[in-house]
């Protein structure tokens, strides 16, 4: 088990997000979180990134609690997210913005940037060198020194992907990976998720609307309504599910009013 | 159409066929200077020229010059937490004001050599950097601006009413220092030590831009959350800008004190951070040339302007707007990528 979570409760307000979710991802896996527009997926890995505080329950990554840990603490812990509405450094070039990634896995301060000792100047060589590796690793080494910004939604999220996966990562977390692509590009995106899991061997938790991708890549989902989980278990299991069908598409009765 | 459109359509053409010329010009220049040869011999020769400039001009040229490298290193030091880090802020003054008081109130009242003062001033300026950066931690922007511009005025009404600080008189007759048994006390040996401060500053800002720590800054200027997540500690980074930019505030104070010999409230107002961060946008955030040639503007163009009288900064003022209108990202050119 790399992530468990227990009894996790977010609320604003008077509204609960998330209300007493469980679960765990196993060490190895490919799991995905599925559910209606506002069932609170985004909520969750925010919660669990440290983006929001839960109020109640317990989120443990590697047996070591996050709770209480700020977003930067939980990243350098190994636990790498992309989110929803691609967030790149979108004036920077695509080397700068993969270079990120490496900042938690390094540590020159003021003084190594201004006398640069030849200690800085090999750790600035290795952020290079892993960037460069993780460019290679999704397929944008070639459009290392563009303006993030001016690359095409495909390569920009891919870009995204490469900066997170600069961050040495034991547990990946997709906010949506596939929002925006073509099918071509959905179909290469599954292909990277997998390279991800069985060449790197990161665990990979995503968030999916696509049910195409979701079921052709995980093999465990599970599945949110109202910030309740209604249903886990494999592709299949989870499409027959009654529940699960309510959920998107409401139940007969209500269809027939 | 018109003749009048087509003649309209036609200049309209020729300016971005010209645009595209300069860039390419410009383009051209960049990598010239890519050679390190090419680089280094230009950084030496005006070098060479800047130290023999006191001997060959007149008092005023020096004088001129003087402020134009104090201010090269204020805007540097602004440009750290503005253009750097993209910390927008209105009370810079301030900053240079805790640096002068510092030197000026430990020279005329306990008789500390200057040189000594200097790192207490860079302490005094840690702690302003600190407390400005930690109360405005969740601030950006225009709030962050305001609360900076508070800042600046209490730091200038504490001065204006403190004992210490000499209230609305400010000190007067600060000793100047020796170097090496020399008394600080022409122009050019000002003009020296500014000149090698606003080098240094260079320096170091250019080799932060460059670092981890300058990437960092570039990052939670671009997206705080985005940054928070690749793991990078936005806190921290963000009171690194805030600390290393008053540094080089109060340090290029500490020497306005001496050149000065005087200091009151009034040298640190509103006005003057407003003119610093002006500098700073003119020349192009976060470009270290650029907010270089904007120190050496912002001095430089009211002066030789003098000649016009009264009217020369309402010129100045329809300049700037005008340039801010048509080229926001400031004077120094960039290369397209």
């Amino acid at each position: 088990m790399i992530l468990g979570i227990k009894d996790l409760t977010l609320r604003f307000g008077g509204l609960t997000a998330v209300n007493h979710v469980s679960f765990t991802i196993e060490q190895g896996s490919i799991k995905s979180l599925i559910g209606p527009n506002g069932a609170g997926k985004t909520s969750l890995f925010n919660c669990i990134t440290g983006f929001y505080r839960a109020q109640e329950g317990e989120a443990l990554f590697r047996g070591d609690s996050v709770m209480r840990l700020k977003p930067h603490r939980i990243t350098e812990m190994g636990m790498a997210r992309t989110f929803q509405n691609l967030r790149l450094f979108k004036n920077l070039t695509v080397m700068e913005n993969v270079m990120s990634g490496m900042h938690c896995r390094t540590s020159a301060g003021l003084a190594g940037a201004v006398l640069r000792p030849p200690a800085q100047r090999a750790e600035e060589k290795r952020i290079r060198d892993v960037a460069e590796e993780c460019m290679d690793f999704v397929g944008i080494l070639d459009a290392k020194n563009r303006i993030a910004k001016n690359l095409s939604y495909g390569d920009q999220r891919r870009v995204e992907l490469a900066r997170a996966l600069a961050t040495k990562p034991q547990l990946l977390l997709l906010d949506e990976p596939g929002a925006g692509l073509n099918y071509d590009e959905k179909v290469q995106l599954i292909e990277l998720i997998r390279r991800i899991r069985d060449e790197k061997g990161i665990t990979v938790f995503l968030i999916e609307h696509d049910m195409g991708l979701v079921m052709e890549v995980s093999e465990k989902i599970f599945v949110l309504d109202y910030g309740t989980k209604i249903a886990e278990g494999t592709a299949r299991e989870v499409q027959n599910n009654p529940k699960v069908i309510e959920a998107y598409l409401g139940k007969e009765e209500e269809a027939a009013v | 159409m018109s003749d009048k459109q087509i003649n309209l359509q036609i200049a309209a053409t020729q300016v971005t066929a010209i645009q595209k010329k300069i860039q390419s010009v410009i383009d051209k220049l960049f990598d010239l200077l890519e050679n390190k040869k090419i680089r280094y011999s230009i950084y030496a020769v005006s070098m060479a020229a800047l130290f023999y400039l006191p001997q060959k001009t007149s008092m005023y040229v020096t004088e001129i010059m003087t402020n134009v490298w104090f201010h090269v290193v204020v805007c540097l030091g602004l440009n750290i937490i503005v253009g750097f880090a993209g910390l927008l802020s209105l009370g810079y003054a301030a900053f240079f004001a805790v640096g002068a008081y510092t030197s000026g109130i430990m020279i005329l009242r306990y008789g500390i050599s200057f040189w000594l003062t200097l790192p207490v001033s860079v302490l005094m300026a840690v702690i302003a950097g600190l407390a400005i950066g930690v109360p405005t931690l969740r601030l950006r922007s225009d709030y962050l601006a305001i609360v900076t511009l508070g800042f600046g005025e209490m730091v200038r009404l504490a001065a204006r009413n403190m004992a210490i600080t000499g209230r609305a008189t400010g000190l007067v007759g600060i000793d100047r220092p020796a170097f090496f048994g020399i008394t600080m006390n022409k122009i050019a040996h000002f003009y020296y030590a500014f000149l090698i401060m606003a080098v240094l500053a260079t320096i170091i800002s250019s080799r932060l831009q460059n670092s981890r720590l300058g990437r960092a800054w570039r990052y939670i200027r671009e997206d705080e959350d985005a940054a928070e997540a690749m793991g990078i500690n936005t806190v921290a980074v963000r009171l690194y800008a805030f600390i290393i930019g008053s540094v080089f505030g109060a340090i290029a104070g500490s020497f306005m004190a001496i050149k000065m010999t005087a200091i009151s409230p009034d040298s640190f107002t509103f006005t003057q951070s407003v003119m610093i961060l002006l500098a700073v946008v003119l020349g192009g955030m976060g470009k270290i040339p650029g907010v270089i040639l904007g120190a050496f503007i912002t001095v430089v163009f009211p002066e030789i302007s003098r000649g016009i009288g009264q009217y020369r900064m309402l010129i100045f003022g329809v300049v700037l707007m005008v340039l801010m209108i048509y080229r926001p990202q400031g004077l120094w050119p960039e290369r397209e990528l």
